[in-house]
C-alpha cells in the first residue's frame, strides 16, 4: 500500500513594529523580565487595547503580496483559556473575519516545478509571554515582556505532499514577509515559527485522514525532521491496524522525534467571541491604496523583469531576488554606469558573495558599497583594468580602501594599451630568448603562452591580454 | 451646606463665600456621622482630600477655577485609584491599590474635584442592591432597611444623604438610574463610548458606560461635562466634541414629543409608581410637551438578551483575575490550576460566580449559536425598535425601576426575581441609548424614579428635559429626614 | 432542570472557578432558573438579523506605532502576590 502525505503549515509571523500591538511598549527582544510589560500588557483591571495602525498596514502588505482578499469589516475576538504567560486569560485574536482571506502563492520546488499552494487565511494576533521554568525551585517564572507582541499567522491549505514541500513553501513565505518588510525572519528569537499539520491517506483518497499538529518548530532543519518522523510514525500506527489519534505534538530536536503534549490534551473550548473592548476593524480602499503605494516589486515579478529586461540566466535572477536587499543591492551596481547589468551579476553572485561565504558576513556588512563595485566593473568595462587587476582592487576595496580610482592610481594598476610600450617589452623577451623564437617558428605554437606569460610578467601583468596577444603573434611570424 | 446643590455650592466658592476646605470638613463631619449605618463608603481619604481642597481653593484664590473646583466627591470603587483601593466590592481586589488611575478620575480632579472617598457596590458591579458586596449592604437612606438598588448603591446613598455633593457611577444594565430612582436622586447614563471605560473595571464591555449620580440634573450636567470625551486609550470611546450640556437646560419643551411606551406601563409595575409616572407625565405635557403612545415591541427581551451578553462578556473579563499578577491568591497551591481554581474560588461572591458560570455556559462550543449569537441578534432588534420610536418621537419616558426599593433580604435568594429590577433599564444599554432617572414623587415614603431615554448623543436633551421638570416640582429637594 | 450538578462542574472547570461540592446542587438549580428566564429568545425569528455585536456604529480607532510607555516594572508589580527578580511567580507548571 501506498501512502500520500498531507501538510498544512500554521506560521505565527511576529511582525516587525516598534511597539506592541494593542499598547505603546517597546517589542524590542532580550530585556530584562517585564521591562516592557505595561499596565495593558499585564491586563490589569481596568485596561483597554488599542490597536497599532501599522500592524494593519503590515497585514494589507501581506495580503497584496499572496493575491488574497482583504476583509473589509474584520473583527477581532477573544479566544479564551488559563495559562499563566497570558495575563488576561484570553488571547485577542481573529476568528470568523479574519483581516486576510483567501489567497495564492507560486512556488518553485526543488526539481523546478512551479506549484501553486492556497492560502487559507491570515489573522492578526497577540503573542503570549514567556514561562521560565529552569530559573526558580518549584517555581515557573513569568515574563510578559513578549506579551502583546502582534503576530500574523498565516495558514496555508493542506497543499504540501511531502516534508521537502513544506520546507520549500516555509522557506518561500519567510523570504517574503523580509522582502515586504513586516517580519525581521529572525528564527532563534521565534520572529517566524511554524506549526505543521500533518496525516496521511492512501494514494488516490480524496478523503483527509486524522492530523496531528507539530508546535513551534523554531528551524527549516526541524521543520524537516519533525515532519518526516511524523509521517513514519503515522504509516507505522496505520499498518499495524491502529489509528492516529488527533493530538498536538512537540518535536524534541535531541532525540529526533515528536511527542504528545499531554499537558495540552484535554479538550479546549476557547469559547471565542467578538472583543467587545475592539469595534470592527474597518479597511477602506483610501487606506489599501496608500499601503499599496508603498508595495515594492515583489520577487516573481523582479525575477521575471532581471531574465527579459536585463537578459540574466533564469539561475542569476533567482539567486539575485532571494532576498530584497541582495536585488537592491545589485541594481544599485549597475544603476549610473552604462555597462550590461550582467556584469554586475557575475560580480555580486561571483566576488562579492564569495568572500561573504568565506569570511560568513551578511551582505549589509559587506565593506564594498554598490557604488564601490559600480565604478570598479565600469574600470573593467572600460578596459582600465584587466579582470585580474579588479580583483585586486576588490580586494583593497574588501579591506577598507574606498576610492577605487586612487586605488588604481597609487598601486599603478592600470593596464598597458598602449601598443609601443608593448612592443618594447616583446623585444626584450624576443631577445632574451631566442631557442623559443626559433622554436616556435619552426611551428612549436603552443609556446605561445610562455611567451605571453613572459611579457605579462615584464609588464607586472597590466598588459592588455588581448592587445599583447595579438602583437605577439605579428612579431613571432618574424 | 449639605442643603445646596453643587451648583449652588459652585457659586459660593466662585464668589469666595465658601471654601473648598469648609465643604470638606463638612462632608466628612457628616460621614463619620451617618455613614456607620449607612456603609456607603468603603474608604474615605480625609487627608488626601484636605490637600486637594487646599490646592482647589488656591486655585479659586488664582482666579484659574472651573466649574467644578472645590466639590467633594466620591468614585464608586469600580474606578482606578492609585492613592485609595479599588475594591470592586469584591474580596478578589480587597487591598489592591491600582498602579494607574482612571480616565474619569484624572479629568475630575484636573477639574479640581475633591475626592472624598471610595462608594460601596455590588461586587463588578453585578447587582441591583448592593447586597453583593463583600464589605456589607448598602442601607436606604430613606429606609434604613430597605436597599438603595445598584450596583452603584453606594454612590447614589452617599448622593441622597448629602455625604459628598455628588458620585460617580457606571451602568450596564442600569447601575446608575436604578439607585438614582431608589435614593431619590438624578443619575444620567451617557451614550455608550461618551465616557471613557479606561480605568473603569470592565463588567461587560459592550454595555458599560460610566456617569454621574447628583441631586439635580443641572448638576448631572456639570459633571458629565468634565467626564465626558474622546479618550485615546479608549477604542470605543466617541470622537464626537461634546456639547456644553449646561448651556441648552433652560431650552423650552413646548412641541417636545414624548413617546410612552405601552410595554412600560405593563409588566410588573407597582401602580403607585405608574401614577407618580403619570403625574411627571402631565407635569411635562403642561410645559409643553407632547405625549405620544408608542410601541416598543421586543422589550420583553431585552432582559433575556441582557443576561446572557452580559454574563458572556463578564466571564471573559473576569478571567484576567487569576492570582498570578495581582489580587486575591490562595494559600499554598499545590499547581497552576489549584491556584487558579482557588484564588478564584475564594476572591470571587456568589453572584459573581453565577455569571461567569452561566456566562462560560453560553459561549461554550455547541451552545454559543442557541445562546450568545441569539442574544446578539435579540439585541440588534431591541436597538431597531429605538430607531424606528425616535423617527416618531424626541424622548421616551415612563417609570425607572418596576417598584420602589425593596427590603434587604427579600430578593437575595432568587436571583432572577432580582433581575427584574432592569426590566427598564438594560434596553438602553443594549442599544447604546443615552437614559436618566430623576426623582418624580414618592410612594409609601420611597422615591420613584421617572427615566428619560433619548437617541444617541442626545444627553443635552434629556439633561434639559429633567432641568426643566426640576424647575416644575421639588422632588430632587427633599432629604431622607435621617441625615437632615 | 436544564443543568445538572455535573454540568455546573464542567463549567466551573472551564472558568477554573472553585465551586464547594455542597453548592453544586443549589447552583445548578440557580443556573437552570437562569436558563429558563433566556429560554424564550429561542422562541424569536431572527432569520438574516445581523448579530449585534457593539453599540458603537463607529468603526475601530487606531494608534500611531509609536512607543510611549518606559519600564515601570517596580510600580505595576506592587500588587503581585509572589514575585522573583523581576518574574511574576506560580507554580511549577510541567510542558
Ligand atoms: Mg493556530
Ligand atoms: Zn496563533
Amino acid at each position: 500500500m501506498t501512502w500520500e502525505t498531507v501538510i498544512g503549515l500554521e506560521i505565527h509571523a511576529q511582525l516587525a513594529t516598534r511597539s506592541k500591538i494593542f499598547s505603546a511598549s517597546s517589542t524590542a527582544f532580550g530585556a530584562e523580565p517585564n521591562t516592557q510589560a505595561s499596565a495593558v500588557d499585564l491586563g490589569l483591571p481596568g485596561v483597554l487595547p488599542v490597536v497599532n495602525r501599522d500592524v494593519v498596514r503590515m497585514a494589507v502588505r501581506f495580503a497584496l503580496a499572496t493575491d488574497a482578499s482583504i476583509t473589509r469589516r474584520s473583527v477581532f475576538a477573544r479566544k479564551n483559556y488559563f495559562y499563566p504567560d497570558l495575563p488576561k486569560g484570553y488571547q485577542i485574536s481573529q476568528m470568523a473575519f479574519p483581516i486576510v482571506g483567501p489567497g495564492r502563492i507560486s512556488l518553485t520546488l526543488p526539481d523546478g516545478e512551479e506549484k501553486i499552494i492556497g492560502l487559507t487565511r491570515a489573522h492578526l494576533e497577540e503573542d503570549a509571554g514567556k514561562s521560565v521554568h529552569d530559573l526558580f525551585d518549584g517555581y515557573t517564572g513569568i515574563d510578559l515582556n513578549r506579551a502583546g507582541t502582534p503576530l500574523l499567522e498565516i495558514v496555508s491549505e493542506p497543499d504540501m505532499r511531502s516534508a521537502a514541500e513544506a520546507v520549500a513553501y516555509a522557506r518561500y513565505m519567510h523570504s517574503l514577509v523580509r522582502y515586504i518588510d513586516i517580519c525581521d525572519g529572525n528564527m532563534q528569537e521565534g520572529s517566524f515559527r511554524c506549526d505543521a499539520n500533518v496525516s496521511i491517506r492512501q494514494s488516490g483518497s480524496n478523503t483527509l485522514g486524522t492530523r496531528t499538529e507539530i508546535k513551534n518548530l523554531n528551524s527549516f532543519r526541524f521543520l524537516e525532521r519533525a515532519i518526516e518522523f511524523e509521517i513514519e510514525r503515522q504509516i507505522d500506527i496505520v499498518e499495524s491496524g491502529a489509528t492516529v489519534v488527533q493530538e498536538t505534538r512537540l518535536y524534541d530536536a535531541d532525540r529526533d522525534e515528536t511527542r504528545s503534549m499531554r499537558s495540552k490534551e484535554e479538550a479546549n473550548d476557547y469559547r471565542y467571541f467578538p472583543d467587545p473592548d475592539l469595534p470592527p476593524l474597518v479597511i477602506d480602499d483610501d487606506f489599501i491604496d496608500a499601503v499599496r503605494s508603498t508595495m515594492p516589486e515583489l520577487p516573481a515579478a523582479r525575477r521575471a523583469r532581471f531574465v527579459e529586461q536585463l537578459a540574466l540566466p533564469p539561475a542569476d535572477a533567482q539567486a539575485l531576488c532571494a532576498d530584497r536587499q541582495t536585488a537592491d543591492y545589485f541594481e544599485a551596481v549597475f544603476e549610473n554606469h552604462s555597462f550590461a547589468p550582467r556584469l554586475a551579476a557575475n560580480w555580486v553572485l561571483g566576488e562579492l558573495f564569495a568572500r561573504m561565504n568565506k569570511e560568513n558576513i551578511p551582505l549589509a556588512a559587506s565593506p564594498v558599497s554598490s557604488a564601490q563595485l559600480g565604478r570598479l566593473i565600469e574600470r573593467v568595462d572600460d578596459g582600465t583594468l584587466s579582470g585580474k587587476l579588479g580583483k585586486q582592487v576588490f580586494d583593497a576595496l574588501w579591506s577598507g580602501e574606498q576610492d577605487v580610482d586612487a586605488i588604481i592610481d597609487s598601486r599603478g594598476l592600470k593596464q598597458i594599451s598602449d601598443t609601443g610600450a608593448i612592443d618594447t617589452m616583446i623585444d626584450a623577451v624576443m631577445a632574451d630568448n631566442p631557442t623559443q623564437v626559433a622554436e616556435y617558428r619552426a611551428g612549436k605554437e603552443k609556446l605561445l603562452s610562455f611567451f605571453v606569460g613572459a611579457v605579462m610578467k615584464a609588464s607586472r601583468g597590466k598588459a592588455n591580454p588581448a592587445q599583447l596577444n595579438q602583437l605577439l603573434r605579428e612579431r613571432l611570424k618574424g | 451646606m449639605h442643603d445646596m446643590t453643587m451648583a449652588q455650592q459652585a457659586a459660593l466658592l466662585a464668589s469666595g463665600e465658601l471654601t473648598s476646605a469648609d465643604l470638606v470638613e463638612h462632608y466628612l463631619a457628616r460621614i463619620e456621622q451617618h455613614d456607620a449605618r449607612l456603609n456607603a463608603y468603603l474608604a474615605v481619604d480625609a487627608e488626601g482630600a484636605r490637600l486637594a481642597a487646599a490646592e482647589a481653593d488656591k486655585r479659586l484664590q488664582r482666579g484659574e477655577a472651573g466649574p467644578l473646583t472645590g466639590i467633594p466627591i466620591a468614585h464608586k470603587d469600580i474606578f482606578c485609584t492609585t492613592d485609595m483601593a479599588t475594591t470592586c466590592g469584591s474580596r478578589m481586589l480587597e487591598n489592591y491599590v491600582s498602579p494607574y488611575a482612571a480616565t474619569v478620575v484624572d479629568k475630575l480632579q484636573a477639574a479640581g474635584m475633591v475626592t472624598l472617598g471610595k462608594a460601596n457596590m455590588d461586587e463588578f458591579a453585578m447587582g441591583s442592591s448592593n447586597e453583593n458586596s463583600y464589605f456589607g449592604a448598602v442601607a436606604n437612606p430613606w429606609q434604613e432597611n430597605r436597599v438603595p438598588g445598584g450596583s452603584s448603591g453606594g454612590s447614589a446613598a452617599i448622593v441622597a444623604a448629602r455625604l459628598a455633593s455628588a458620585a460617580t457611577g457606571t451602568d450596564t444594565g442600569g447601575s446608575i438610574r436604578q439607585p438614582a430612582a431608589f435614593c431619590g436622586i438624578t443619575g444620567i447614563k451617557p451614550t455608550y463610548g461618551r465616557v471613557s471605560r479606561y480605568g473603569m473595571v470592565a463588567f461587560a464591555s459592550s454595555l458599560d458606560q460610566g456617569g454621574p449620580l447628583a441631586q439635580t440634573a443641572e448638576d448631572c450636567a456639570l459633571m458629565l461635562q468634565a467626564m465626558a470625551g474622546h479618550d485615546v486609550r479608549d477604542s470605543t470611546s466617541s470622537v464626537l466634541k461634546v456639547p456644553d450640556f449646561s448651556e441648552s437646560l433652560n431650552e423650552n419643551l413646548a412641541g417636545l414629543r414624548i413617546g410612552i411606551p405601552d410595554e412600560y406601563f405593563a409588566q410588573g409595575l407597582d401602580s403607585d409608581v405608574g401614577d407618580c409616572v403619570n403625574e411627571a407625565l402631565s407635569v411635562l405635557e403642561s410645559a409643553g410637551a407632547i405625549l405620544k403612545r408608542i410601541s416598543l415591541p421586543n422589550q420583553n427581551l431585552c432582559i433575556p438578551a441582557y443576561y446572557i451578553i452580559a454574563p458572556a462578556e463578564a466571564s471573559s473579563n473576569l478571567s484576567r483575575f487569576d492570582g498570578v499578577r495581582f489580587g486575591h491568591r490562595c494559600e499554598n497551591p499545590q499547581d497552576i490550576d489549584d491556584l487558579y481554581t482557588r484564588s478564584r474560588g475564594e476572591g470571587f461572591g456568589p453572584e459573581v460566580k453565577r455569571r461567569i458560570l452561566i456566562g462560560a455556559y453560553a459561549l461554550s462550543a455547541g451552545y454559543y449559536d442557541a445562546y450568545y449569537k441569539k442574544a446578539q441578534q435579540v439585541r440588534q432588534l431591541v436597538s431597531d425598535d429605538f430607531t424606528s420610536a425616535f423617527a416618531e418621537v424626541d424622548v421616551i419616558a415612563g417609570p425607572t425601576t418596576p417598584t420602589t426599593a425593596f427590603e434587604r433580604g427579600a430578593k437575595s435568594d432568587d436571583p432572577v426575581a432580582m433581575y427584574l429590577n432592569d426590566l427598564f433599564t438594560v434596553s438602553a444599554n443594549l442599544s447604546g441609548l443615552p437614559a436618566i432617572s430623576a426623582p418624580c414623587g414618592f410612594a409609601d415614603g420611597l422615591p420613584v424614579g421617572l427615566q428619560l431615554s433619548a437617541s444617541v448623543n442626545q444627553e443635552a436633551r434629556l439633561l434639559n428635559v429633567v432641568h426643566r421638570y426640576q424647575g416644575l416640582t421639588d422632588w430632587h429637594r427633599r432629604m431622607p429626614d435621617a441625615v437632615a | 432542570m436544564l443543568l445538572t450538578p455535573d454540568d455546573i462542574k464542567q463549567i466551573a472547570h472551564l472558568a477554573r472557578l472553585g465551586i464547594e461540592e455542597a453548592a453544586l446542587d443549589h447552583l445548578a438549580a440557580d443556573l437552570s432558573t437562569m436558563l429558563d428566564l433566556v429560554e424564550q429568545l429561542q422562541a424569536v425569528d431572527t432569520e438574516g438579523v445581523e448579530p449585534m455585536a457593539h453599540p458603537a456604529n463607529a468603526s475601530l480607532l487606531m494608534r500611531d506605532d509609536i512607543v510611549t510607555e518606559s519600564d515601570q516594572r517596580d510600580v505595576l508589580q506592587a500588587p503581585a502576590p509572589a514575585l522573583q527578580d523581576g518574574y511574576f511567580l506560580v507554580p511549577r507548571v510541567i510542558e
